[in-house]
């Protein structure tokens, strides 16, 4: 109980202790949690910055959506006016040609009239003259008065 | 169990095994033989067994983690490990705001090992004992803070740190002054303040290390008190009734004793920061 010379080899150990934990103790422990507590604050600030981005990009694809909303609608009303022009063009178109196959028909009518005319006329010279024949089958020559007859057939 | 077994069971158990310096050359202190005392030429052998193997298996222990410490995720070890740093490293802070390489390893070589010395005042106080007497070895005390040697050689080496960050900080006359021109500040008081101040200095490394070998001492002392108890175990009822009282006695007291044990290495570094900071700052 009594101190004696035992305080001596205590305190060369002691010194000896604290000079081995300041050496070789405290600083590669002070490095290890220094450098992880610069690691965890980086990671901190990475998710942060993750979270804005992704605020941001949520953002940025509203924007998107909106715009794509805005185009598409507009689209839609350009086809409708499109598809209004388009079947007024296409009435009109009709109705030229319609018109321009009525102008065709009336007229192959006509010519059809013309022809049946020409014919008509024809048959008609023939049937006059044979009518005329059979009236004058005595006494008129038939050669003799084919001028006359042709005269006739040209007035008609 | 008479009154003078029990009386020689304490001294027994309160006897450091010692060698000394005599005429005759390195003795032994045995049951017959008590030539160490009064002999400053002695050694006590079991605190400097006991406090050099704690002190290496401390810094063994915390250099092979410190060694292995990844910056990733720790194991348990490097937790525990960094728990203490932490710790001592959040008290030095709070405490002291100087820069020094110095204060805060001296704070955890001294918390760990004061530690783990009064630590080996939880295990039964007879199971050392009894082995090294198996062995032949008459006295062993395995609680290195219950010898004044081990206290005093940790408070003086902290008194002297005081004394030299004093002048390394203030300078010779600033720590003078700080001696002899305070409290009252006027040369007529110089002598009064010298004693006052004196008086101060000295007490810390006093009152550190004589703090904790009393507590270590008084429940070094008490285990010993609880252990008489177990003496008569085997002799009856009476015997055996105080033995089992004797056991739950001593859980109790164990139990208290972790907390003992922890503040007592906590308050050791706490005021040795403190006063070191105290040293470090400039009126």
């Amino acid at each position: 109980m009594e101190p004696n010379a035992t305080i001596i080899v205590q305190t060369i150990a002691f010194i000896a202790f604290v000079w081995f934990t300041m050496k070789f103790v405290w600083p590669l422990l002070e490095t290890a949690i220094t450098e992880r507590q610069g690691k965890i604050a980086e990671g901190l600030a990475a998710s942060e910055k993750g979270a804005h981005d992704l605020e941001l990009a949520k953002e940025k694809a509203a924007q998107i959506l909106k715009d794509a909303k805005a185009e598409a609608a507009e689209l839609i009303d350009q086809a409708k006016k499109r598809h209004s022009e388009v079947v007024e063009t296409a009435k009109d178109d009709a109705r030229s040609e319609a018109e321009k196959i009525k102008k065709g028909a009336q007229a192959e009518i006509e010519q059809e009239v013309n022809r049946a005319r020409e014919h008509l006329r024809a048959q008609l010279a023939t049937l006059a003259v044979a009518g005329a024949e059979k009236i004058l089958e005595r006494n008129i020559d038939a050669a003799a008065q084919n001028d006359i007859v042709e005269k006739l057939v040209a007035e008609l | 169990m008479s009154a003078e077994s029990s009386s020689g069971y304490i001294k027994h158990h309160l006897q450091n095994l010692q060698v000394c310096s005599t005429e005759n050359g390195w003795v032994w202190n045995t049951m017959e033989n008590m030539e160490c005392k009064g002999n400053f030429w002695t050694f006590n052998i079991d605190t400097i067994f006991f406090s050099v193997f704690l002190g290496i298996l401390f810094l063994w222990l915390f250099r092979s983690v410190a060694k292995k410490a990844t910056q990733g995720v720790p194991g348990k070890w490097q937790s525990f490990v960094e728990i203490v740093y932490d710790f001592v490293d959040s008290n030095v802070k709070d405490t002291f705001h100087g820069k020094s390489n110095l204060i805060a390893p001296l704070g955890m070589a001294i918390f760990v090992w004061v530690f783990l010395m009064n630590f080996m005042d939880l295990i039964p106080v007879d199971w050392l004992p009894g082995l090294a007497g198996l062995m032949g070895i008459d006295y062993l005390k395995v609680v290195p803070t219950t010898d004044v040697n081990a206290t005093f050689a940790m408070s003086i080496s902290v008194f002297i740190l005081i004394v030299f960050f004093s002048i390394k900080i203030k300078g010779i006359g600033g720590f003078t002054k700080e001696l002899t021109l305070n409290p009252f500040n006027h040369p007529i008081a110089i002598p009064f303040n010298f004693i006052l101040e004196g008086v101060a200095l000295l007490a810390k490394p006093v009152s550190l290390s004589l703090r904790l070998f009393g507590n270590m001492y008084a429940g070094e002392l008490i285990f010993i008190l609880i252990a008489l108890m177990y003496a008569g175990t085997f002799d009856g009822f009476g015997g055996a009734s105080l033995g089992i009282f004797g056991a739950l006695l001593h859980f109790v007291w164990a139990v208290f004793h972790i907390l003992v044990i922890t503040l007592q290495a906590f308050i050791f570094m706490m005021l040795t920061i403190v006063y070191l900071s105290l040293a470090h700052e400039d009126h």
